[in-house]
C-alpha cells in the first residue's frame, strides 16, 4: 500500500518539478524545495504565485503555501497520540507528516500497524516525491517556452485536483466558489499574490456567515464529514 | 536567482513549523472538531483560490485563453475518476494544441 501511494505520488512530483522549472525556479531550488518543504500542495502555491507573480509575489508566496500547511499540524496533532516518540525522532516524524502517511496511518484496524503505515509511506513517498522532483525539473528544463507544451494549463489543473477530492458537500462547494469569485474580483485592485491570501480567509469567515442566517438549516442537512 | 532562495528556505520553515508544531502542543487540542473542520475549509478555499488564478490571471487582468478549455477537460476527467497525473497531463496537452493548431492565445 505504501509504495503504491508513492508511486502515484511520484508521478505529480513529476508535474511539480516541470511546473517549477516553468515558472523560473532553477532544477536546484526545485529540488531544495522538494527536500525541505515536502509538501505538495505547499509547493505548488509557492511556484505557482511566484511564477504569476515573479520576486514581486515572494510574500505572499511564502504566506501562500504557510496557510497551505496548517492542515500539516493537524495531522502532527493526530500522530504524535498513535507513535509514541520523542527527540530526533519527532523532528523526523514531523517531516514526514503530510496528507498520505497520516491518510494510511489513519486507515489501519491497530497500533502497531497504524505506526507501521505512518512510517513506510511517509519514506516511501519521500523517495519517490524529491526523484520524480528531479526527473520532472530535468524534462522541464529542456522543454522551453512552458505555454508551448501547456504547462501554466497544467498549473491550474493541478490545484483543481488538489481541491476536487475535498468538494464532498454543499458547503465546501460554496467556499470554494466563493474563494474563487473573490479572488478573480480583487485580482485587477491588489498587488500580483495579494487576492489568494484575501480572498480565501473571506470566503470561510463568510460561511460561518451564512450559517448564521436562515440558510443555516438548509446548510446542516448537507453538513460536512 | 538569489530572491527566490529566500521564499524557499522562509517558505519550508513555516510550513514545517506547523508540521513541528503539531508535536509539540497537548494532545486534547487534537480532540478540538472546530479547529480541525476550521482548517479544512480554508484549505479548500486557497485551493479554489490557486486554480482561479492560474486559470484566468494575466498579471493583474482577468483573461480568457486555452487554459479555460484546458480546465474543463480536467473537470470533466476528475469528474470521471482520472487519476491526478492523467487530468493534469491531458489540461496541459489541450492547451498546447489549441495554440498551435487554433492560434488561440
Amino acid at each position: 500500500m505504501s509504495l503504491g501511494v508513492g508511486l502515484a505520488v511520484g508521478l505529480y512530483g513529476t508535474s511539480f518539478g516541470a511546473l517549477s522549472v516553468a515558472a523560473g525556479l532553477s532544477v536546484w531550488q526545485t529540488q531544495v524545495l522538494s527536500l525541505l518543504m515536502f509538501s505538495g500542495g505547499s509547493q505548488f502555491a509557492i511556484v505557482g504565485v511566484l511564477g504569476a507573480s515573479g520576486p514581486a509575489g515572494i510574500i505572499p508566496a511564502i504566506i501562500s503555501a504557510w496557510l497551505l500547511g496548517i492542515r500539516n499540524g493537524f495531522y502532527a496533532l493526530r500522530l504524535n497520540s498513535v507513535l509514541s516518540i520523542s527527540g530526533v525522532v519527532k523532528l523526523m516524524a514531523a517531516q514526514l507528516t503530510i496528507d498520505e502517511s497520516n491518510a494510511v496511518s489513519a486507515s489501519q484496524e491497530d497500533e502497531t500497524d497504524s505506526k507501521l503505515g505512518f512510517w513506510l509511506t511517509g519514506a516511501a513517498v519521500f523517495v519517490f516525491w524529491n526523484s520524480f522532483t528531479l526527473l520532472g525539473a530535468l524534462l522541464g528544463s529542456v522543454l522551453g517556452r512552458p505555454e508551448t507544451w501547456g504547462l501554466d494549463a497544467a498549473a491550474a489543473a493541478a490545484f483543481l485536483g488538489l481541491v476536487w477530492p475535498r468538494l464532498k458537500n454543499l458547503q465546501s462547494n460554496l467556499i470554494a466558489l466563493m474563494a474563487a469569485a473573490l479572488t478573480l474580483v480583487l485580482v485587477p485592485a491588489l498587488p500580483s499574490g495579494i487576492p489568494v491570501i484575501v480572498a480565501a480567509p473571506i470566503a470561510v469567515a463568510a460561511m460561518y456567515g451564512l450559517k448564521r442566517t436562515p440558510l443555516r438549516r438548509f446548510l446542516e442537512v448537507h453538513h460536512d464529514a | 536567482m538569489p530572491d527566490y532562495w529566500i521564499a524557499i528556505l522562509v517558505g519550508s520553515i513555516a510550513v514545517y513549523s506547523w508540521k513541528i508544531l503539531g508535536y509539540v502542543l497537548p494532545k486534547r487540542v487534537a480532540n478540538n472538531r472546530e479547529v480541525v473542520i476550521f482548517a479544512g475549509k480554508l484549505t479548500i478555499a486557497l485551493l479554489a483560490a490557486l486554480t482561479a488564478v492560474e486559470a484566468f490571471v494575466t498579471g493583474q487582468g482577468i483573461v480568457l485563453d486555452s487554459r479555460v478549455a484546458a480546465l474543463g477537460v480536467a473537470a470533466i476527467l476528475y469528474w470521471r475518476k482520472a487519476p491526478f497525473i492523467v487530468a493534469v497531463a491531458a489540461a496541459a496537452a489541450v492547451a498546447a494544441l489549441l495554440r498551435h493548431f487554433v492560434g488561440w492565445a
